[in-house]
């Protein structure tokens, strides 16, 4: 560690931007960058499984619901309504009373909140595409083998469903990561936050932004190398033989 | 072909070198609203303040218009450099980091800066013991800023916010257990608050220098030498005519 620390004092000797200091305002950002995005993504797809059921079912006052759910979360930016959910709930009377006041009192959980409904009604239309993409001699097969409507759903529909949805899945989760940068207006030391903070305080707008671009990138990449991975191994069925 | 290029180019020359010596019959400042009572909009839209009274009465001293431009704090010195407004004047305080970058005017006003929390907060001073684990709102990339991140970045949890608004906003939401502002800020938007009850936390602070420097300053460009001494002259002219103590008192009372 003190090797490593001499190693980092010696890079960055004379360098009045990038001190070990505000390096560590950029790794707390990245810290806090991804566990916001990766909860909000992994609560997301959670909740988006089985809003995706209900949105395809044919009973109305089943879909309708959820249908409007999605609309109003998929029609509004999102900037608005992290705004609603931060700076809005305190104006409910006598919500600094409530038993939710300990969670909303902090900027992280409006802001995963906020991410996380956002994302779910994302997730919950790509999901409701690739269920209603099945094929129907898929599900008729089911039928002739007897099996009832949630098996046929459980072992036939959801799992052809979810590698359809991959590609479009993929995409969500970058526009997400991206997504997250507007948590610094709600004080949130993100990796913008950082960028934001070294900015403000050396006036240094390239150095500042240019720096967290490119740990965005890496982020990006690594994220699509991931789904890469996750597209060969499960839709290698689609893949024409003798191909690599 | 290359000729009329030579000639176009030298055109462009000249037309450069008469820009960058020009005397500005027409000032553009920036300024970061809302920072009561400092730069503000009344309820009918209009702007106003102490900034931006004392700025017009310079310009009409030394006869030239001028023009408020609002942009947002944390990038006001970049849009001074990259040209969006001529200077600045928005409560900056001069120091030595910022005048690395931007050439100050004569201070015009040296307000203090000081801590402000509810009257329930059971802190008499504001020492690194006293705040530990508390939550500190400043506002992004001001000298209180780089003070309390320097001061209480390892005992605190900071808050920073894009304007003074949105940080007064989460002090009456409760989020925030006391902030750090320019005094007359403070009093003007907190102490004088009719939502909840707010006091001053120790004394009010106007040291050390390299932090809250010497007061605040018009910010220019460098190279807008001239510019800068006119509105010193002129500065200097309203101070000697009452102009000045007159627009002071519209805002500070008789302090």
């Amino acid at each position: 560690m003190d090797q490593l620390n001499q190693w980092l004092a010696g890079l960055l000797e004379g360098n009045v931007i990038f001190t070990p200091q505000t390096l560590g305002y950029y790794w707390t950002g990245l810290v806090t960058t991804s566990q916001l995005v990766f909860l909000s993504l992994i609560i997301g797809l959670v909740l988006a499984v089985p809003l995706a059921i209900g949105r395809s079912s044919r009973h109305r006052w089943v879909s309708l619901p959820i249908y409007v759910y999605t609309y109003v979360f998929r029609g509004t930016p999102l900037l608005i309504q992290l705004y609603i959910i931060y700076y809005g709930v305190v104006f409910v009377e006598g919500i600094q009373d409530s038993m939710f006041w300990p969670i909303l009192k902090e900027a992280f959980y409006p802001a995963l909140i906020a991410f996380t409904l956002n994302t779910a009604a994302y997730t919950t239309e790509i999901f409701r595409g690739a269920i209603k993409a099945t094929p129907r001699g898929e599900i008729e097969a089911a039928r002739a083998y007897g099996m009832s409507q949630s098996l046929t759903m459980r072992r036939i529909v959801l799992p052809s469903a979810f590698r359809r949805a991959l590609p479009a899945y993929g995409n969500e989760v970058i526009f997400m990561l991206h997504a997250s940068a507007i948590a610094s207006v709600v004080t949130l030391m993100d990796l913008t936050g950082a960028a934001r903070f070294v900015y403000a305080r050396f006036y240094a707008p390239f150095e500042a932004f240019i720096f967290v671009a490119a740990i965005y990138l890496c982020l990006t990449f690594a994220i699509l190398y991931l789904f890469r991975y996750l597209e060969k191994r499960l839709l290698a069925h689609l893949k024409p033989l003798g191909g690599n | 072909m290359k000729k009329l290029l030579t000639v176009s180019l030298l055109g462009v020359a000249i037309a450069a070198g008469t820009a960058q010596a020009r005397d500005y019959d027409h000032v553009r400042f920036g300024v970061d609203v809302p920072y009561e009572p400092m730069e503000y909009r009344t309820p009918e839209g209009e702007l106003t303040g102490f900034d931006i009274e004392l700025g017009n009465a310079m310009c009409e001293e030394i006869g030239i218009t001028c023009e408020w431009i609002e942009q947002e704090w944390d990038g006001i010195i970049p849009g001074l450099l990259s040209r969006k407004y001529d200077a600045i004047m928005s409560s900056m305080t001069i120091n030595d980091e910022r005048r690395q970058t931007v050439l100050f005017s004569d201070p015009y006003i040296t307000p203090p800066s000081a801590w402000f929390a509810p009257e329930t907060l059971d802190v008499e001073e504001p020492s690194t013991e006293a705040l530990d684990g508390m939550s500190i709102g400043v506002q992004r990339g001001t000298l209180q800023d780089n003070y309390v991140t320097d001061m209480y970045g390892d005992v605190a949890d900071i808050s920073r916010y894009s304007t003074a608004d949105d940080m007064v906003l989460d002090m009456e939401a409760e989020r925030l257990d006391i902030v750090f502002l320019d005094f007359p800020v403070g009093k003007s938007t907190l102490l004088d608050s009719e939502e909840r009850q707010y006091k001053v936390v120790g004394e009010r602070i106007t040291e050390p220098k390299e932090y809250f420097g010497d007061g605040f300053g018009i910010a220019f460009r460098p190279r807008d030498e001239a510019l800068a001494e006119r509105f010193n002259e002129a500065l200097a002219t309203l101070k000697e005519d009452g102009t000045y103590d007159e627009i002071y008192a519209r805002y500070f009372g008789g302090e």
